[in-house]
């Protein structure tokens, strides 16, 4: 039954009808009729940030924290434009946002008005896709169509541009399962051939590994489960991407930890010796192969991924297998079983032993002595003594953010939000808020370092207002760590402009913004300053004074491959030769 | 080489074929892709073009469903194998997207081209000209005591020797739609 109603009213219907319980928004002139909406209703919850960026962050945060689609309400012109940076970063981590942004009405499109901008111009290379609604009959059928498009095949933000005549105008609002979708719909079943194929180098392979991504965690909790059933049956290794953390617990003795260039020797040696790779929703992304020509040189490359684009884009594989992880994941086990569930079984005891030397390396050894706390050693204690809680971590973007990955062990999917493609330093903070708002009585932590954290530090303002107790565990180094490294190795020491010089007192700044403040420099007072942490009732930002020297190791350098990683203790000037230095 | 046919939707059968063609040799390939004719479509096709270092030798755009709104776009790109898998499959993830064709391997096609070539000339030259437009089978679709308009239609290669010929009898000014191209047969 289609019911009367104004573009504004739909709106929120709309997201009442496609089970949307938060907004991360923020209020301007061309929104201000969906804003009168959203006064007068009680189910749609509106969580007001400080700055659109924030908005969208926490919306990611939300987004994955729950596997559901997050939505973000800002204004046009700067509201659109401080949308960017977000959808950009959902769009490199195939994060499910809907935005919605106001515009100037129709008739001033055009006319360079007062906070116009061409938002669907700007923001089509940075969302899945967007729509500009010139009709409040267009508005239903667009706004359940964002939320398909979000969250269908590759998930991936999109943007809807509403301007303020189409919010007042009145039109017939449509149900979703009244409204037809257009014609996109992604293909998720795979082909049983590639994946018969697939078995068949299963059952033979010496040295298998399974290279698991954010695209396991991105099929939903069932498609983890698989991957364990998986892992389990098999008795293969398992390493993931940064993103796909939790897929498969960190506690699993299947489990080889991270991989790629800052990820532990035994999983990027694995990669590097395996015959058969197994390339479950990743995307060989290059902090993940090095060297290209060197990448992985004897094994057969097998890869399932929903996304056709991403098989053959940079590395080409034997095995392809267009699909959704979970559903080819099923078959993949039905297949297997129903053949037998055969491995080579002496192989892989051989395998299993050559792993185990490369374990003995300890590649994350590190040494706490003397008065400084390493930030090794501040996650290994923050680990151990979070580890009972019901806990979600978020990062920012540098060092701490790969130590996290290093430190920090994840049992469950969902529970690591971190900025991976895009490497969105400001991210973590509001990440956090967008998680605790989906989790109330969860521990969520905000991992990050003090320039990152600084970047979008006015959403500590959110957090009161809302009462999300995050805890901001800010690693401070005084220094752009990872910059800092990379200038270390690649630019004879100089360091250009990567220590800050003014930062602030990070426990006034708590008690300016109305929470609580912590310091701590002593790795003797270590403990007890996180236990108080993770008591206060109410957010923490916990100043960790850390070495401000230490670089991130192990660590593939540019331009090299899997094989040629530097260790801790390795001598460490000139390995990055001319040829690397002009990479990222 | 395998021709990559992006069907979105479709469940049943192979509609990729993904088995990979790594050479350097740069090949040209004619794609048509229909897409919903909707505002900014265009921009999208071209912007992922322009985004990723793609190239465009040719772009025509044209609504040929008006019932249904869609819009065919041809565009003739150049590429290894591998850049042109990667061009199809990136298309392919375009929302309104229906359909990427390859014209190019998918069997053979017809291309055609249209161009108004405007060429001055007095004497000889006019009468040359005009000899070499009947060739060509060009019309004359203007005409002046000084000049010539001439309209020729044909294959790219056709309209390039054309324009070659008339270089040096005048040719002022040239105007080409680029390639709209149609596989043959019922296929």
């Amino acid at each position: 039954m289609t019911r009367q109603m104004t573009g504004a009213k739909m709106v929120v219907q709309a997201l009442k009808d496609q089970g949307v319980d938060t907004v991360f928004g923020y209020p301007g002139g061309a929104v201000l009729p969906i804003y009168d909406e959203i006064f007068q209703q009680n189910g749609i919850r509106h969580i007001l940030v400080r700055h659109e960026q924030g908005a969208v962050h926490m919306a990611e945060g939300y987004a994955r924290a729950t596997g559901k689609v997050g939505v973000c309400l800002v204004t046009s012109g700067p509201g659109a434009t401080n949308a960017v940076t977000g959808l950009t970063d959902a769009l490199m981590d195939s994060i499910p946002i809907v935005v919605l942004t106001g515009q100037v009405p129709t008739f001033m499109i055009g006319s360079d008005a007062f906070q116009e901008a061409d938002t669907v111009g700007i923001t089509r290379s940075c969302t899945k896709h967007n729509w500009l609604v010139r009709d409040t009959e267009d508005l239903p059928h667009i706004m359940h169509e964002a939320f398909h498009v979000a969250s269908s095949g590759r998930p991936g933000p999109v943007l809807v541009d509403i301007p303020k005549d189409v919010q007042f105008a009145t039109g017939s609002y449509a149900a979703p399962k009244e409204v037809k979708l257009a014609h996109y719909a992604p293909k998720v079943k795979g082909d049983m051939e590639p994946i018969t194929e697939l078995v068949e180098a299963m059952e033979q392979a010496k040295r298998p590994v399974f290279y698991t991504g954010g695209g396991v965690i991105n099929s939903g909790t069932g498609a983890s489960q698989l991957l364990r059933e998986l892992v389990e049956a098999t008795g293969f290794p398992v390493t993931s991407t940064l993103m796909g953390l939790g897929a498969y617990p960190a506690s699993g003795d299947k489990w080889l930890g991270m991989l790629g260039m800052h990820g532990l020797y035994e999983a990027n040696m694995a990669m590097h010796d395996c015959d058969l790779m197994i390339n479950i929703g990743a995307r060989f992304d290059d902090r993940i192969t090095g060297r290209i020509d060197a990448f992985s040189p004897k094994s057969k490359k097998a890869h399932i991924d929903i996304d056709p684009s991403s098989i053959n884009k940079v590395i080409r594989v034997d095995i392809p297998i267009v699909g959704d992880v979970g559903h080819v994941l099923e078959d993949l086990l039905k297949v297997w079983k129903a053949r037998g569930r055969k491995t080579n079984k002496e192989a892989l005891a051989k395998w299993w032993a050559q792993i185990d030397k490369w374990r003995a390396v300890d590649c994350l050894k590190f040494k706490q002595e003397g008065p400084t706390i390493k930030p090794q050693y501040a996650l290994q204690r923050l680990e151990a003594l979070t580890k009972g809680y019901d806990r979600y971590i978020t990062t920012e973007v540098g060092q701490h953010q790969m130590w996290a990955a290093q430190f920090l062990g994840f049992e469950d999917p969902n529970r690591w939000m971190t900025s991976g493609g895009l490497g969105t330093m400001g991210y973590g903070l509001p990440a956090s808020i967008g998680v605790q708002v989906a989790h109330p009585d969860a521990l969520v932590i905000n991992v990050a370092g003090e320039a990152s954290w600084l970047m979008n530090m006015q959403e500590m303002g959110t957090a009161i207002q809302f009462r999300a107790p995050v805890k901001q565990f800010i690693l401070n180094n005084e220094r752009l760590g990872m910059v800092r490294q990379w200038q270390e190795l690649l630019h004879g020491e100089r360091y250009s402009h990567s220590w800050s010089e003014a930062l602030p007192d990070f426990v006034k700044l708590a008690e300016a913004f109305g929470c609580k403040g912590i310091k701590c420099d002593n790795p003797a007072d270590l403990d007890d300053a996180i236990m108080e942490m993770i008591n206060y009732d109410g957010p923490v930002i916990f100043d960790c004074l850390v070495e401000k020297h230490e670089n991130c190791f192990p660590m593939i350098p540019s331009g090299k491959a899997h094989n040629e990683m530097l260790l801790g203790e390795a001598e460490t000037k000139g390995v990055i030769d001319a040829k690397g230095s002009v990479l990222v | 080489m395998s021709p990559l046919h992006i069907k979105k939707g479709s469940t049943s059968h192979s509609a990729y074929n993904l088995r990979p063609t790594f050479s350097d040799v740069q090949e040209k390939h004619t794609l048509a892709v229909l897409v919903d004719n909707e505002a900014g479509v265009l921009a999208r096709v071209i912007g992922l073009f322009s985004a990723r270092g793609y190239n465009i030798e040719s772009l025509t755009v044209a609504e040929v469903d008006h019932v249904g709104g869609l819009s065919r776009i041809t565009v003739v790109t150049t590429g290894t194998p591998q850049v042109i898998e990667q061009i199809k499959a990136q298309l392919g993830r375009i929302v309104p997207v229906h359909d990427v064709h390859d014209l190019t391997v998918e069997g053979p096609a017809v291309e055609r081209e249209l161009a108004l070539l405007k060429v001055e000339g007095e004497g000889e030259k006019r009468v040359e000209a005009l000899r070499l437009a009947d060739i060509f089978r060009a019309n004359v679709v203007d005409s002046t005591l000084r000049s010539f308009v001439f309209e020729i239609t044909g294959t790219p290669e056709k309209i390039d020797a054309f324009s070659d010929l008339m270089r040096p009898l005048g040719l002022l000014e040239v105007a080409r739609t680029g390639v709209a191209a149609l596989s043959r047969g019922t296929a």
